[in-house]
């Protein structure tokens, strides 16, 4: 085996060319991972926005809280349902809450975005255990008082503290920051349901959240709802609901980038091809020499793909380094199947990161491939000439 | 001594590393141009539509409606000359991925849209039949749409399977016109509403306002939302231009994203070609000493450097930009629709130019420098 020290020398040796190669290397790799960490970010966001016991109930047909609909007198039939937990006070825990979307400036932005502004109850706010109030207080139920998740309040005009927001023809108080564990919920505006629907003039809710008495109970759960005739209600598990709601967005970011990293991982991976294309025409006599002295071919075309590994690795570790920075960033766009906007973070996961090492030592060894093999093939006597 | 034939000989002194480089230029100069030509189409809708024809929708936000009695107080606004009713529908075709704008529209939303070109025979038949939809030709070739097919949507916003018969296929009065959607009777959503759902009965989504003189767009917009002023449905009125904008601005971040790395790949191009470029002067720096010790200044090696460097580029990036035309045609019919629009540029074209000539100039610089500095006798010396 060729010294593993004289391999990375000869990296060191030239290295300016390493350094602009690596650095190509670097930013495929940088933009590989910050789109598989884009789409976990997203979908942990969307995981953590549900709870696993806790089931959705919206009209069916509708695919989202905001198209769906469901009167007062459905919204009592479906409380009473005998799968739902009953709470502390005897109650069935079940919110029925009503979602409409508002437009609000983003921070230094003219131009308007969708909120969404969720009319909940206090049943609401304990089905959900992982919103925390960081600032301020709860809203007072009757009253014209709003909660901004964390995201919004970051992100929005008007949202801090004290402030109002006109709407609806009233002024709205905030009067608490709300953290949802970096969830979906962190990017809503929260109220009392009944003023939100006295203001909105709406008469029916939009969707409703149950608590399950036990984890089992959905399916029977489902077929009552499918067999009572005075409502056609679609009813899904919470988590699945909200990941349903970003599949296209999902889908959206995985295609895009990772269409981009294969286009890209191209022209890197011809930098590193021609980087070692030279780096063995170079070192023809030297390749000579570590044959005369009796390393085998075998040794030799080791010692190039270790050299393009390592050269590979650099690259990586580097990109990696780039995209981990990324982790302090939040994302922020309209999910296009809610129209509402989304905010989520770059999630770098060990599962990420390994990908990407691998993706990176798999540039290296296309593109090293074919020098190496060439370098294995020089034949000694004509190698040593060159020298 | 002839400084063309040199450059030329030098270039393919080693065709593997002139060739590679060439097909990474090629490569990157093709993706930049597609990425810029995926922005372009992001606001296709926008840049097509018209400032002389105002939206007015409910302030709060575009999933409240507005009365129809409303129609009637903005025809009475100074300087409006027309009113149409238009409403989202947000049915599914099919399947949810089958995505595709819906909206019923009263009957004189034609007239306020003549970039949209309709036979009139079919437009006779579209106002005759109450279950009538119009189709736009993108939209049409997509599925295979005809005049005279039944088309089910199966409604998300209002319940139900909604039954429309194609009456007549329209075209965009230019390329840039986007025609991928669905017009139907507004008349039929709300009858159908009376009889189903009272309560939504009598909405419009949108109102969408034709003015006697676009100067007056601002204005009339003012006037418009002063007549609603605390109602309860508070009006917000703006061009449709401004509202289309207002839909690309919700998803600009990820615009952004692919703004930037649009430059991602002419950087990492950049690094391969400066790559190339240092390696073939550290090669040749015994040539470039022998070249200055028979008397050639420092202008003469740095136009070798920046003429390889050059010609390199200009293959690669000319055979990129060749191929855009070509690979944008190839990715639109992947999309499958998702992109009605999906036109390569002058400019993109322009900028694909320009990113390449860049690359060639700025690969050359730090050879060129060192070529320049280097001592003859030192350049003697090396080895190569």
């Amino acid at each position: 085996m060729v010294p593993l020290n004289y391999i990375a020398r000869n990296l060191w040796k030239r290295r300016l060319t390493t350094a602009l190669t690596a650095g190509g290397l670097a930013l495929v790799v940088f933009v590989f991972a910050t789109v598989l960490m884009l789409d976990a970010g997203l979908k942990r966001t969307l995981v953590t926005t549900g709870e696993y016991d806790n089931v959705v109930v919206i009209r069916k047909g509708s695919d989202t809280e905001i198209q769906s609909s469901i009167s007062r007198a459905q919204a009592n039939v479906i409380e009473m349902n005998a799968a739902i937990a009953p709470g502390a006070d005897g109650l069935p825990r079940a919110a029925k809450e009503t979602v409409v979307l508002i437009s609000l400036h983003r921070r230094g932005s003219e131009q308007p975005s969708n909120v969404v502004i969720r009319g909940t109850s206090p049943a609401g706010l304990q089905l959900r255990p992982q919103v925390r109030m960081t600032q301020g207080r709860l809203f007072r139920p009757g009253s014209s008082e709003i909660i901004a998740g964390s995201s919004i309040a970051k992100g929005y005009d008007g949202t801090r503290i004290g402030e109002r927001l006109r709407f609806a023809q009233r002024e709205w108080t905030i009067v608490g920051i709300f953290d949802a564990g970096a969830s979906g919920f962190d990017s809503e505006v929260w109220g009392d349901a009944d003023q939100l629907m006295q203001a909105f003039r709406r008469v029916s809710y939009s969707a409703m959240v149950l608590k399950l008495a036990h984890g089992d109970l959905l399916e029977r759960m489902r077929a009552e709802i499918d067999a009572d005739p005075r409502f056609s209600g679609e009813v899904k598990r919470e988590q699945v609901f909200y990941s349903d709601q970003s599949r296209s967005l999902s889908t959206f970011i995985s295609v895009l980038g990772l269409a981009l990293t294969a286009i890209f991982s191209i022209g890197a991976t011809i930098g590193a091809m021609i980087t070692m294309y030279a780096s063995v025409s170079n070192r023809v006599a030297e390749i000579g020499t570590l044959r005369a002295l009796g390393f085998r071919s075998r040794s030799v075309l080791a010692a190039f793909l270790l050299e393009a590994l390592l050269l590979g690795l650099v690259g990586g570790v580097i990109g990696l380094a780039g995209a981990s920075v990324m982790q302090l960033v939040s994302f922020s766009t309209t999910n296009f199947q809610t129209f509402a906007d989304l905010s989520f973070r770059f999630l770098l996961t060990a599962e990420i990161a390994a990908k990407t090492l691998v993706f990176s030592l798999l540039m290296g060894f296309v593109g090293g491939f074919l020098p190496a093999v060439r370098a294995a093939r020089l034949n000694i006597v004509d190698a040593l000439r060159a020298a | 001594m002839n400084a063309p034939k040199l450059i030329v000989r030098n270039a393919l002194r080693h065709r593997l590393r002139t060739g590679l480089t060439v097909t990474g230029l090629l490569v990157a100069v093709l993706a930049y141009g597609l990425l810029q030509t995926v922005v372009d189409a992001w606001y296709a809708g926008a840049a097509a539509s018209s400032g002389a024809r105002l939206v007015t929708r409910n302030s709060i936000s575009l999933v409240f409606s507005l009365p129809l009695s409303y129609e009637n107080r903005i025809r009475g606004v100074e300087g409006v000359s027309a009113v149409a009713r238009s409403s989202w529908f947000g049915g599914i075709y099919q399947e949810p991925k089958n995505f595709f704008p819906q909206f019923a529209v009263s009957d004189n939303y034609l007239s306020l849209y003549p970039e949209f070109i309709l036979p009139d025979a079919q437009r006779a038949a579209f106002l005759r039949d109450r279950k009538g939809a119009l189709v736009g030709r993108q939209l049409a070739e997509r599925y295979g749409f005809k005049v005279g097919d039944a088309l089910p949507l199966r409604g998300t916003i209002y319940p139900g399977t909604w039954e429309f018969i194609v009456r007549g296929i329209f075209d965009g009065a230019d390329e840039g016109k986007v025609t991928n959607l669905l017009l139907f009777h507004w008349d039929y959503l709300n009858e159908t509403l009376r009889k189903s759902a009272t309560l939504r009965a009598d909405r419009v989504g949108v109102y969408v306002v034709g003015i006697d003189n676009p100067d007056n767009a601002a204005a009339v917009s003012l006037a418009v939302d002063a007549v609603f002023r605390n109602s309860l449905a508070e009006t917000l009125t703006e061009t449709e231009q401004a509202f289309q904008l207002g839909f690309v601005a919700m998803s600009n971040q990820i615009i952004a994203a692919i703004r930037i790395v649009s430059y991602v790949v002419i950087l990492i191009i950049m690094a391969v070609m400066a790559n190339t470029m240092a390696m073939s002067a550290r090669e040749r720096t015994a040539e470039y000493a022998t070249l200055k010790a028979l008397g050639f200044g420092p202008g003469f090696l740095a136009t070798l450097i920046f003429g390889e460097s050059l010609a390199i580029c200009a293959l690669g990036g000319g055979l990129g930009l060749a191929l855009t035309p070509s690979a944008a045609a190839a990715f639109k019919s992947l999309a499958g629709g998702v992109f009605p629009i999906f036109a390569v540029s002058a400019e993109t074209l322009a900028a694909q130019a320009a990113c390449a000539l860049a690359v060639g100039v700025l690969a050359a610089i730090v050879p060129a420098v060192r070529a320049a500095r280097i001592r003859v006798v030192d350049g003697l010396r090396a080895l190569g």
